[in-house]
């Protein structure tokens, strides 16, 4: 195990070493399905040149991350690359350890994973991770997705390995990052209720006294985090500058998410309301998710995540790959997939065909907004059909498990199995 | 002599006149120069008494420039005491103000007399500058300058206006305006081709106000202040808000009196995409007292004014000093046009001109209301006559330091009849004999210009060139960008003569998205005989469709950079700004001998941002929303409803026939 898991993570840091020396980082930092105008490390070395130069880097509409990144990349900005690799390579070992922790009770006596496939799975997870393009190319861009990855990563570490103080923290430092993850803190409560034994009832005191207590620690340490940036910067202004510009999505930039072109070609007087309806979209699956997946946080995490990097403003390639490193967590489902083929196709087309769009339009002046529009249209379309593929192979076998796998008819005929 | 008053002026003027006539008919040339060299010592001595320069070479200047006048100037009976009119109505102010009235020999007495007269309250002069260009092209330069001594901002309003337009006056008292300078402008002025003009502007429209620091909330003050000249002068500025307006912190100083160093009472914006046409030089030609009826004004017809090279009308509102003292203020407004005409290629290849072919319009009198009128033609390059011929020719000289050079002028009085000779009317006429000349080049300038391409980034080159042999100098360069180019301050790199050049100050605002824009001035010191060049990087954005122009694939305009700098001088510059001067030549207060004030404005960019597809927002509404309802409605789908067993459904035929047995009371099938 630890052998392949060295050699993975050799191999993933040569990858990105080399790409990192070649001219084609240069290019990559620039693309917009890589960095996002939150992530863009550009804008992070704008940001440090803004308090360089003694103007809060808040006061313009550049920088847009977080005061604690800027004082961290303050201090760290000559081993900003190191910082980078160091973050994702590490922080991605411990997410495989995460998942490794990931057990289920299991009855039914074919849907049970082996053992052994069980002992490959976190090195899979890394190895979907470490050597998934998007993340090898949001590396090598330097965006700050990296990091907020990371801390997701060692929330889900923290969360499985049962320690609610770190796992509330590190929630915390997500959130603080690009609010959506705050979303997440469904699933860690019912994760840690499930292993406290603790029932899921509105009745029960111990049931609050648990929400009460993980509530207080996620509070306590984002106002220890905000008040810590107002300290560090003297101004409230990254407040609006942050924050603000996640929810209200000010900047038009093209990228893979379904924003930008919608609110360019929006109606003036219609843009609040479909603005306060996007974003409530992202959050509002929390409530009817947990409900359905109260037994099963773990499975709740990945929808929570892929429905948070489909449906949030300013998506980027690494916030896809971050979920996409869960799929082979989920591999037992594999059997009940139904359009997996042509999902993957699909995105895989579309991977290559953003950056062939992307020149047609800005570069070469043949092709129009639209056509790069039409593909992000139809990569959120793929990443929807996959995340109700997986949902619906996850509540399939939940019904094979309670049910049988091989379900007959009265008549005793084999019976097919359908959503009612 | 006018009939509005100015009897002291015009006393001395008649006395002067009538000795200098005397005299001139005796031993005209001896004394014409001893006149001269007196003057010129007055002037040299109040020179030293104002400034306190211990100098030595400004006198020499002086006496050099009087042997060379006065062997050219030719002698004719009543020029020279026109000539001596003119000096020494200067010398009345001098005498009044300084205790030097000794040192000016005979006529001292005569002229400290008006003093104890109470002085006009407000004058108007007029003044046209033909500068003849080695392009081939002439460049005429208007000057009008009112002068008020009211104060406007007193408690009880000013209600009778005389010479000063009305409109303009209640907008200063109105909006506590300490300095207002606008000016339009078409075309680009080519400072390598053409040299300096004498009051430099921007392509489009360009508006800069210091406010009074009385003012409270100053930009609802400039907000109303550019919607009331856009009415004013019919031009676009109410387009002027916070996305294009920028509060300069060192390239704008006042040039009027008041050396305020607060900068939250300046605003500046440009408009580069303000077309410049009729509309705006009718309502600019009614501020003048005689409008375009008499004058100088009665040349400015639209007509031939827009078809130049270059054009530019601008009203610049300031107070100014009365005296050396600065004991009372008057405010001054200054309307100038400048323009370049494109005679050479548009003449048929002859290189000749006349105000007739270039104003379709012949001079005939003096604005009637004018205390001065007079037209000046720069000769520098001709002293002998060799490169063109004047007609009607003109004996009277005038030198003028004027942007580090001192010029040569041949004036025509237009206050004088025999100006226009027995055909009452001016018609001048000038027609070239060679075309060689060497032109100085223009000590700085600066060009620039977008590097990179497609629709993600680019970069700003400003290029700015010394070319002095062995001086280095600072200059400030104002950089205003909008907020849709997102400029990268990290990328700023400034090198002259391939070398890093850190600027020395640097003054930078991050733009707010529909906010404000980027302001960027950095005082940068250009070594001599190099070309410095400065490169940001910037991003395109993509804006909300409704924030494109009508024309959204034309490309965006951004205001030019403005360069102002103190460019070393080779002649010693006039400190003293209350002297009588001629117009062009007094714009920008001079602090010091050694060098002079130069603004440089650089081309404007267009640049082109990526567009939307203006024709389809119910489609990307519709498409999008569908999308959202497709995420919506599948996760829908599987949260509400349940895994059951499929039931097969009977076949329409089976169900139709079990109702006809139902109702025929058998069993289904």
């Amino acid at each position: 195990m630890a052998a392949p898991l060295t050699l993975l993570l050799i191999v993933a840091v040569t990858i990105r070493a080399a790409l990192f020396r070649s001219s084609l980082a240069e290019l990559i930092a620039e693309r917009v399905e890589v960095v996002s105008p939150i992530t863009a490390w550009k804008r992070v070395v704008e940001g440090l040149a803004l308090l360089d130069l003694g103007v809060s880097p808040y006061s313009g509409d550049v920088f847009h991350e977080t005061p604690l990144i800027i004082y961290m990349f303050h201090f760290l900005v000559d081993y900003a690359e190191i910082t980078f690799m160091v973050s994702l390579n590490k922080n991605f070992r411990k997410q495989k350890f995460a998942l490794e922790a990931d057990r289920y009770p299991m009855d039914s006596l074919e849907l049970i994973r082996s053992p052994k496939e069980m002992y490959y799975i976190p090195l899979k997870v890394a190895m979907f991770y470490l050597l998934n393009p998007f993340t090898i190319l949001s590396c090598v861009a330097k965006s700050t997705c990296g990091l907020n990855n990371a801390v997701l990563a060692l929330f889900f570490l923290s969360t499985i390995k049962g320690n609610v103080l770190l796992s509330a923290i590190f929630l915390c430092l997500a959130t603080y990052q690009s609010i959506y993850p705050i979303t997440l803190c469904a699933p860690a409560m019912l994760y840690f209720m499930q292993r406290q034994y603790i029932p899921v009832n509105f009745r029960r005191v111990s049931f609050w006294w648990f929400i009460v207590q993980y509530l207080f620690m996620y509070l306590g340490s984002l106002f220890v985090l905000i008040c810590l940036s107002f300290f560090l910067l003297g101004s409230w202004d990254y407040l609006p500058s942050v924050y603000g510009f996640i929810l209200s999505v000010p900047d038009l930039t093209p990228n893979i998410g379904l924003f930008w072109y919608f609110f360019a070609e929006m109606f003036e007087h219609f843009r609040l309301f479909f603005l306060c309806v996007f974003q409530i979209n992202v959050f509002f699956y929390t409530i009817p998710l947990s409900i359905k997946l109260k037994e099963h946080p773990v499975f709740l995490m990945f929808m929570q995540l892929a429905v948070i990097s489909i449906f949030k403003s300013y998506p980027t390639v690494g916030d896809v790959a971050l979920y996409l490193a869960f799929l082979p967590v989920w591999s037992h489902l594999h059997r009940f997939l139904r359009n997996i083929f042509l999902v993957s196709c699909v995105l895989l087309a579309c991977s290559v065909l953003f950056p062939v769009l992307w020149h047609l339009w800005i570069y070469a002046g043949s092709a129009n907004s639209n056509f790069y529009y039409a593909i992000t249209l139809l990569f959120n379309v793929a990443q929807i059909l996959l995340v109700s593929d997986y949902f619906y192979a996850f509540l399939r076998r939940e019904h094979h498990l309670t049910n049988g796998l091989y379900l007959k008819r009265k008549d005793g005929s084999e019976a097919t199995l359908i959503l009612k | 002599m006018t009939p509005y008053g100015s009897s002291p002026l015009a006393g001395s003027t008649h006395d002067a006149l009538t000795r200098k006539s005397t005299t001139a008919s005796r031993k005209m040339a001896a004394h014409r120069c001893s006149c001269w060299s007196w003057l010129f010592i007055l002037f040299s001595l109040s020179v030293f008494v104002v400034a306190d320069i211990h100098e030595t070479t400004p006198v020499n200047d002086h006496q050099g420039g009087v042997d060379h006048n006065a062997q050219t100037a030719e002698q004719t009976a009543d020029l020279p005491a026109v000539e001596g009119r003119r000096w020494e109505a200067t010398e009345v102010k001098e005498a009044g103000v300084d205790a030097a009235a000794d040192a000016q020999g005979t006529s001292a007495p005569e002229t400290v007399v008006p003093s104890s007269v109470p002085q006009p309250k407000d004058d108007f002069q007029e003044e046209l500058v033909i500068r003849p260009l080695h392009s081939g092209d002439i460049y005429a330069s208007f000057q009008f300058r009112t002068l008020w001594d009211t104060d406007f901002m007193r408690e009880n309003k000013v209600s009778h206006y005389r010479l000063f337009p009305k409109s303009l006056g209640q907008v200063i008292s109105k909006f506590s305006v300490r300095e207002l300078h606008i000016s339009f402008t078409q075309g680009y002025w080519r400072t390598m081709q053409w040299g300096q003009p004498f009051i430099p502007s921007p392509p489009g429209a360009e508006l800069w106000v210091w406010f009074q620091d009385s003012v409270t909330d100053v930009d609802a003050t400039w907000k109303e202040l550019t919607n009331v000249l856009s009415g004013i002068f019919c031009a676009s500025l109410n387009f002027i808000d916070s996305t294009n307006t920028v509060q300069p912190s060192a390239s704008f100083k006042p040039l009027g009196i008041g050396n305020v160093t607060d900068h939250s009472f300046l605003r500046y914006a440009t408009l580069p995409r303000e077309i410049v046409c009729t509309e705006n030089l009718t309502p600019w030609k009614k501020l003048l007292p005689c409008g375009s009826k008499a004058g100088l004004a009665v040349l400015l017809k639209s007509e031939k004014l827009f078809h130049s090279s270059f054009h530019s009308q601008a009203v610049h509102i300031r107070s100014v000093c009365q005296d050396w003292q600065c004991k009372t203020t008057s405010w001054e407004l200054r309307q100038t046009v400048n323009s370049v005409f494109d005679l050479h290629n548009s003449g048929q290849a002859k290189r000749e001109w006349s105000l007739f072919k270039m104003f379709s319009r012949t001079l005939t009198e003096a604005c009637p209301l004018a205390s001065s009128s007079k037209l000046y033609i720069d000769i520098t390059d001709n002293p002998e006559g060799e490169q063109f011929e004047l007609s009607p020719a003109t004996s009277l000289l005038s030198q003028a330091v004027v942007l580090g050079d001192r010029r040569t002028f041949s004036v025509y009085d237009l206050t004088q009849e025999t100006t226009f000779g027995s055909v009452r009317s001016l018609n001048l006429l000038i027609r070239w004999k060679s075309n060689e000349g060497e032109m100085l080049r223009p000590l700085l300038h600066a060009e620039r210009y977008v590097a990179g391409y497609g629709l993600q980034t680019g970069e700003i080159h400003t290029l700015m060139y010394n070319n002095h042999p062995y001086r280095s100098f600072p200059v400030l360069l104002l950089d205003s960008v909008p907020w849709y180019l997102r400029l990268y301050i990290h990328t700023l790199s400034v090198t002259s003569k391939g070398k890093d050049n850190k600027p020395s100050y640097i003054h930078y605002e991050p733009s707010k998205d529909r906010v404000k824009p980027h302001l960027l001035e950095m005082l940068i010191q250009l070594p001599p005989n190099s070309v410095t060049e400065v490169t940001v990087q910037f991003e395109r954005a993509l804006l909300k469709w409704t924030e494109y122009p009508p024309d959204p694939n034309h490309g965006f305009y951004v205001g030019s950079s403005v360069i102002s700098s103190l460019v070393p001088s080779t002649v010693a510059m006039d400190t003293n700004s209350t002297r009588e001067r001629p117009l062009f030549s007094s714009f920008f207060p001079c602090k010091e001998e050694s060098s002079y004030f130069v603004r440089i404005y650089t081309e404007p960019l267009l640049v082109n941002l990526p567009t939307p597809d203006f024709s389809m927002p119910y489609n990307v509404i519709c498409l999008t929303c569908t999308v959202v309802a497709v995420g919506y409605g599948s996760l829908y789908n599987l949260l509400t409803r349940s895994f059951q067993i499929e039931e097969p459904n009977p076949g329409l035929a089976k169900r139709i026939a079990n109702v006809i047995r139902k109702m025929r009371g058998v069993p289904p099938l």
